[in-house]
């Protein structure tokens, strides 16, 4: 956080002297300042307000809302009288998602650049170049089209199931049956989890194939001539040299994964719409609904609260994690 | 490890051993695939019903004669590798080879898994039915047509509202983010990167935090916010609002652009007489051109594909925006729209995004990955 500065550490003078001198700076930010203030600041403090009164939908018409303590959170958290709503469920399901998509998406992304970092490789340009599209495209706009694949009879991939003369009937989006149920810790996995989830693989590892092309990059090409006269594997020098060197780039690239991935709206929302059965709801596209369909802006406010709480939970968890084995700080 | 850089010697050679093995395996296999890919080609050229029509021989004949080239290049490639063996009794060369070929393999697949979901929109946007679906997978669909495309572009939508308001509202929206973003979140990230003053870091820590609000988190109160100032339903209160989504990154990419930029430059300027703020304006600003370019095209993606604002604060059907009409194009609202139409929206909505996001994408990286670490 050093930063040049020609202004005296704050520290060693009167905190008066320190705001005066840092007049500048606040006039610059000053703008920055009131739209968050207006846009997110003050929303989230009127959020936290709205989460202990009945706020409806009646009460957009200036009507005053009643307060009513903790109800919405205990509501939230105990249950919504909507169909197919468990918290626990949503919660459980959101973090499943979130870890397996981040995974996936490292792994396929790193694969793919270490591939594509081959000196000499035919066709590089244009993979690279290819490669990009699926990031490049609105996340919605992939939703709706990996929606319209997943159909029954008529989507993409049960036709091209049907061309290869496999069964191409398989009801992706539709089918109620879990393919993995263990109800113990509430993990209830559908066919359309699946789906879902390679739709959001197809547009996420793009993202972390960059950056990980960018780091490979900045590995001296001495390592691996070292490695080569110390008779190392490829393998070796994938695990002692490659990974290693691109991590300090990959773990903040994985953080912001984490992150969008949690909160990704756009591909759940628009390739299953949370079903069969809410059962692939995830938290942003229930608290969406929860305002959208049923107009309970109270009950919403408690319920993305929550989220937010959680949210900043994890990353706080995954951060330390990440630092914890980092050997780059210690 | 030390025990294997130890006894290096016999590791290697029992390795190299294992390994030719396979090569060797691999190179028989690939040779058996070839002149089998020769034989499917000329079965699938030969063999076709005798009342075909030309529409449908002539994807046949031509997926026929790529099986065979494909067949012919893998037999050439591999002859001559295991001639080259057969002389020189030299292992690597089949490795070399197995290994590059299972890279490109790999790479393929990939490809065609990335192409598989854009071919087939790009196929069902030429479909010349109107309400029958797709029931074959084709690259060019029989009587293709650009009819979707027409139709989208003159009626896109049971609302009153036509394909120029939509792009001209879905323009200013993006448009507005953008300038917005660059102007409010360049001069702020001046700030966090020259000065150092007390709530620099808690202000820093402030603009990422709200990257961890979900998005439409704050969708009650924003609606009831602007609905009593009167700007819900504009596309000026939407341009603010988005800017408050595009401003975390905006601030960030700028700071790390900013503390990459010497501070001789600005010192030098000062010395000749400059004040900070001209310092900043004639120096800096120059200087940040490509991170401001970066910022703005981050900020014109946002406004241009955002949906959930959109969708639950404009009532008023010539306000709308491109993503309000796609998203009515599917789904149970969508029974009476064709796919070809749906799919054309979609080319025509992603044209701009993706030509902005090509142009950006290298910078972009580069942006992250400065703004990641120094943080």
């Amino acid at each position: 956080m050093a930063a040049v500065t020609p202004t005296p550490q704050p520290g060693k003078i009167e905190v008066g002297k320190a705001l005066w001198e840092g007049r500048l700076a606040y006039l610059y930010i000053l703008p920055a300042f009131l739209i968050m203030a207006f846009i997110t600041f003050y929303p989230i403090v009127y959020q936290v307000w709205m989460a202990f009164t009945n706020f409806e939908l009646r009460h957009l018409r200036l009507q005053n809302p009643e307060f009513v303590g903790f109800e919405n959170f205990v509501r939230v958290l105990g249950g919504l009288p909507i169909p197919n709503y468990s918290f626990g469920r949503i919660l459980v399901f959101n973090i499943v998602w979130t870890f397996v998509n981040v995974f996936l998406h490292v792994t396929l992304g790193i694969l793919v650049a270490v591939a594509l970092n081959i000196k000499n490789l035919p066709g590089k340009r244009l993979y690279r170049s290819l490669f990009i599209i699926p990031w490049a495209l609105p996340s919605l706009v992939s939703g709706m089209v990996w929606n319209n694949m997943w159909h029954e009879r008529f989507g993409a991939v049960n036709l091209l199931l049907q061309e290869l003369g496999l069964p191409g009937n398989i009801r992706w989006l539709q089918e109620t049956q879990p393919v993995i149920n263990i109800p113990q810790i509430g993990l209830v996995l559908p066919l359309s989890f699946f789906a879902v989830l390679i739709a959001n693989v197809w547009l996420g590892w793009p993202f972390m194939m960059s950056i990980a092309t960018g780091a490979l990059q900045s590995i001296p090409e001495e390592l691996y001539e070292a490695a080569l006269v110390d008779g190392a594997s490829g393998w070796q020098k994938l695990w002692r040299i490659t990974l290693p060197m691109i991590r300090p780039a990959m773990v903040p690239a994985t953080m912001i994964g984490i992150m969008m991935t949690f909160n990704q709206f756009n591909v759940i929302y628009f390739v299953t719409g949370g079903g069969p059965l809410g059962l692939t709801q995830i938290l942003v596209t229930q608290g969406f609904n929860l305002v959208n369909q049923q107009g309970w802006y109270g009950v919403a406010s408690a319920f993305n609260l929550i989220v937010f709480l959680i949210l900043a939970v994890i990353t706080l968890i995954t951060n330390r994690i990440s630092r914890a084995t980092e050997p780059y700080y210690a | 490890m030390a025990h294997i850089q130890a006894h290096t010697s016999p590791a290697r050679r029992a390795s190299v051993s294992a390994g030719g093995v396979m090569a060797i395996g691999w190179t028989a296999l690939a040779i058996l695939l070839s002149l089998g890919l020769v034989v499917l080609g000329l079965y699938v050229i030969a063999v076709r019903p005798a009342a075909s029509d030309a529409t449908s021989a002539v994807p046949k004949v031509a997926g026929g004669l790529v099986a065979i080239a494909a067949g012919a290049i893998i037999l050439v490639r591999y002859s001559r590798v295991a001639r080259a063996y057969s002389r020189e009794r030299d292992v690597r060369v089949l490795r070399e080879t197995m290994n590059a070929d299972l890279v490109q393999a790999f790479l393929l697949i990939v490809l065609a898994s990335v192409l598989f979901p854009v071919l087939w929109i790009l196929s069902m946007s030429l479909d010349p039915r109107d309400f029958s679906r797709p029931t074959g997978l084709t690259i060019i669909p029989p009587g293709a047509t650009l009819d979707a495309y027409a139709r989208v572009l003159t009626n896109p939508s049971p609302n009153p509202v036509t394909f120029l308001q939509l792009l001209r509202n879905s323009l200013l929206v993006a448009a507005g983010t953008a300038a917005l973003a660059v102007a409010v979140g360049t001069t702020a990230a001046y700030a966090f990167s020259r000065f150092n003053f007390p709530g620099r870091r808690i202000g820093m820590l402030g603009f990422v935090l709200v990257l961890m609000i979900p998005p439409g988190g704050t969708l009650a109160p924003l609606f009831v916010l602007l609905t009593a100032v009167g700007l819900r339903t504009s596309l000026v209160g939407l341009a603010i609002a988005y800017t408050s989504t595009a401003l975390p990154f905006a601030i960030w990419n700028m700071k790390g652009f900013i503390d990459a930029l010497p501070f001789d430059l600005e010192e030098a300027a000062m010395i000749d007489g400059c004040s900070r703020t001209q310092g900043f304006l004639r120096v800096i600003l120059p200087l940040a051109v490509p991170g401001m370019a970066v910022t703005a095209l981050w900020g014109f993606l946002t406004g241009w594909s955002e949906f959930i604002l959109a969708w639950t604060f404009l009532s008023d059907p010539p306000t709308f925006t491109l993503p309000m009409v796609l998203r009515g194009m599917v789904g149970q609202y969508a029974a009476g729209t064709s796919w070809a139409m749906f799919s054309a929206m979609s080319i025509v909505m992603s044209i701009p995004a993706v030509m902005v996001f090509f142009f950006l994408q290298r910078y972009l990286v580069s942006g992250l990955a400065a703004g990641g670490v120094k943080g």
